[in-house]
């Protein structure tokens, strides 16, 4: 096992409307991706509590992709807005928890953009193949 | 909180099964706690694969169920009706998206099985906290408003109209018509457009059934489906629609007179600051353009369209409105746009005379038009050599991706009318001739054997050449470069989505797809809905279409709105959020959270309340509320954390 490649484990809480129907796309045009991401439905990245991506930064993931509508576009009028205040902050608490920044991302992908979402997808897997796992305990963690 | 799980997974036929192991799964899920029955099957979705779920319900006291097959943005409401056939609540269910979040998009069939598992182990975990949820009824409003009053529209509109219920029409031009009004003969019949629908605009008029607002817009939509409220900006027309009989003395007195480009005529005509928009318009009243009218721009003006007028209908007192509307269900029909063509300067558009547009050919070739109806030049004289160029703007990586679907079927209608009324040889540059359509493939037949000359290629650039209007294009079939003189030229751009699409959709809450058109539900098994409830689409603001399809979608969206109206109310997503009292502190920090205003603050007991009739279930407050205090139903932090927990577990 010790010279498997290190794949990251990515949890993606998606928006029902845009972002979850832009995965759905990337699935109908049959584009490929990595499997590292997981992913999790929410009706609006409103929704998105900071406390879910710290749940999942503590079961193990390695990194976590929130995705709502774009701007000006939410299903529910700008529950994006909030989800994008919420983000500043969030992120800030993450550095100070010695989460690297590159581990939470916040992204807009509309309902017809499969292929915008499948190019996060790549690069945030990318970035964290090469930054390796989270290291929350100060140990090694076990692949 | 021991419950009885079924897990099934779907092979889809080898969509999923293709890629991922199925058998490994149920097998991995038959193993984890609370599971007692884990299948995998062929089809779940199938009556068969259904039985299975129903028969499994009552022979192992079933009491949550999970499905890992498709999206359940495809599938939810189908397996949701499964359970409840077999008495368990629909939400008791749980969906793990195995085809388009993991078979259709991975390589590596191990890792897919082992995502496929994960995924399936995080809906299992989730189940375990549903909670039983009554889906919501709500009363429907009779009432239905059509925005755009192109052909979409009017359709849509009769067919509810004349089903005993009321339409708002709302348009935004001083008549209805829609581009369909400019056109000249359709294909593949060769009737004249205005013929045919010229009769459906008088209809629409007549129809008591129909309130049809021109010259306005919606500006804001509120409410939620069967119970919408509309606000409509109707702009003067500065004319008594009462009084004025459209006699058209009021145009003719103009000072402005043949002076501004008339839009119907695509700039080729003129009009006056006061005038009839075409002669056939519905309503068949005069309109001031607020733009060239010389008194409502600079206040000075002898007015003598006033003194014309003997019903004393000029009115330059109105002001804009907002009326107020209540209806149960929407339909846009907004239509679209010509691309234009003068942003490549390879075609020539605007820098040489006699290149023109299709719409601009549809005028010209029209017996009401500039030219009564004369294929001519702008010296006046006959075209000896025409060519007709296809995919302008369409199919073409530097503008528009999309195929425009009318413009092949349009062009052989060119060629022939251009054989009919001249002389002329007529060349059509094509890339694919796509003639789809019912009858369509036997029109372009009778053009070929017209003598028309086909030309497999893209017509690349229009020069001059020794003063010579020029085609230069690669005949791919004969694989030869060609460089044909005309002294006409046809662009036939492509159809492209109104250039107020984005404040629409965000007006309406649509989405809009990549190419800018509206986006429907489901591409093949919803196109006129959209993701919105209760608002349809109809015609070429959801992709570019023909007429008989455009009519089609038109009668299809009525339906849509009719199956509500006829059976009174409508099931409403039941998914909403409410306050714990003894929790909440009273910190109103959820109050602005609220983008439908649906948290209210209970003085007396100082605690936020929920209006659940208002709430949208975003969940947006219950992220915020700093202590906990508010649940989104079906979507729970507790819910939430199970799957994060689930697909985040190893093994």
């Amino acid at each position: 096992m010790a010279d498997k490649k290190f794949e990251p484990l990515i949890v993606g809480i998606l928006c029902n409307w845009c972002s979850y129907a832009g995965a759905d796309l990337a699935g109908t045009s049959r584009f490929k991706y990595p499997e590292n991401i997981k992913i999790i439905r929410v009706m609006c990245s409103g929704r998105v509590d900071p406390l879910f991506v710290i749940k999942a930064f503590k079961e193990g993931a390695d990194g976590v992709l929130v995705s709502g509508c774009h701007p000006g576009d939410c299903h529910y009028i700008d529950g994006n807005i909030k989800a994008m205040r919420r983000e500043t902050l969030l992120s800030k608490l993450l550095e100070d928890l010695g989460i690297e920044k590159e581990r939470f991302k916040l992204t807009w992908v509309s309902a017809s953009e499969g292929e915008k979402f499948v190019e996060i997808v790549e690069e945030m897997t990318n970035t964290l193949r090469e930054l390796g796992p989270l290291n929350l305990e100060g140990g090694e963690k076990i692949v | 909180m021991a419950e009885n799980i079924g897990v099934y997974v779907c092979h889809c036929g080898s969509n999923i099964a293709a890629v991922v192991d199925c058998e490994k799964i149920a097998q991995a899920a038959s193993e984890w706690d609370n599971v007692v029955i884990a299948r995998d099957y062929k089809y779940m979705c199938s009556d068969p694969g259904q039985n299975l779920i129903k028969k499994d319900i009552e022979e192992y006291g079933l009491t949550r169920v999970v499905v890992a097959s498709c999206s359940p943005r495809m599938h939810e409401p189908t397996f949701r009706k499964t359970l409840e056939e077999a008495g368990l609540n629909g939400y008791l269910l749980e969906m793990a998206n195995i085809r388009e979040h993991c078979s259709w998009v991975s390589k590596d069939k191990e890792a897919a099985t082992e995502k496929a598992i994960a995924l399936t182990r995080g809906a299992v975990r989730r189940v375990v906290l549903h909670q039983p949820i009554k889906e919501r009824e709500v009363p429907v409003n009779k009432a239905t408003l059509v925005v755009g009053g192109g052909i979409a529209g009017i359709q849509a509109a009769l067919q509810i109209a004349n089903a005993g219920y009321p339409v708002y029409l709302v348009e935004k031009k001083p008549s209805i018509g829609g581009h369909m009004a400019q056109f000249d003969k359709t294909f593949p019949t060769l009737d004249c457009a205005a013929c045919i629908l010229t009769p459906k605009m008088v209809d629409v008029d007549r129809n008591q059934n129909i309130k049809l607002f021109t010259c306005s817009e919606v500006v804001e939509v509120d409410g939620y489906v069967g119970n919408f409220k509309v606000k409509v900006r109707k702009k003067p027309r500065y004319v008594d629609e009462e009084a004025c009989t459209g006699c058209g003395d009021c145009e003719s007195a103009c000072v402005m007179k043949n002076r501004i480009p008339s839009e119907f005529e695509v700039g080729l005509g003129k009009r006056s600051a006061v005038y009839i928009p075409f002669p056939q318009a519905v309503p068949l009243k005069a309109a001031v353009d607020e733009e060239n009218c010389l008194y409502l721009k600079k206040g000075k003006c002898k007015q003598s369209c006033v003194d014309a007028c003997q019903r004393e209908a000029i009115d330059f007192e109105q002001r804009e409105e907002i009326v107020e509307l209540e209806v149960g269900a929407i339909i846009l029909a907004t239509g679209f746009e010509i691309f234009d063509p003068s942003v490549g300067p390879q075609w020539g558009y605007g820098i040489y005379d006699n290149v023109i547009t299709g719409l601009q050919f549809e005028r010209i070739t029209n017996a009401s038009g500039p030219t009564g109806g004369k294929v001519l030049l702008k010296d006046g004289s006959e075209p000896k050599k025409v060519a007709i160029l296809h995919c302008i703007g369409s199919r073409d990586e530097n503008y528009n991706k999309y195929c425009s679907r009318v413009c092949c079927m349009s062009s052989v209608k060119f060629a022939h009318l251009v054989k009919e009324k001249t002389d002329a040889e007529v060349y059509e540059f094509y890339i694919d001739m796509r003639t789809f359509g019912k009858q369509y493939e036997e029109f372009y037949n009778r053009v070929q054997e017209e003598g028309v000359h086909f030309i497999r290629g893209k017509g690349a650039e229009v020069t001059e050449i020794g003063g010579e209007l020029t085609v230069r294009a690669e005949d791919s079939l004969l694989g030869v470069y060609r460089e044909i003189p005309v002294d006409l030229v046809i662009l036939n751009t492509a159809l492209v989505p109104c250039s107020d699409s984005e404040k629409v959709s965000q007006i309406f809450g649509v989405s809009r797809a990549e190419s800018g058109f509206f986006l429907e539900s489901h591409i093949k098994l919803d196109p006129i809905s959209t993701t919105n409830q209760g608002i349809y689409l109809a015609g070429c603001c959801q992709s570019p279409k023909d007429i008989p399809d455009t009519v089609a979608q038109g009668s299809a969206a009525a339906a849509g709105a009719l199956a509500a109206i006829a059976t009174g109310k409508v099931t409403t997503s039941p998914i909403s959020a409410s306050v714990n009292e003894d929790i909440c502190s009273g910190c109103k920090t959820c109050l602005n959270m609220c983008a439908y205003k649906a948290i209210t603050f209970d003085e007396n007991k100082k605690v936020a309340e929920i209006n659940e009739a208002v709430c949208k279930g975003c969940g947006t407050c219950a992220a915020t509320c700093p202590s906990g205090a508010i649940t989104n139903s079906h979507f729970t932090t507790e819910q939430i954390f199970a799957q994060i927990e689930g697909v985040c577990e190893n093994g």
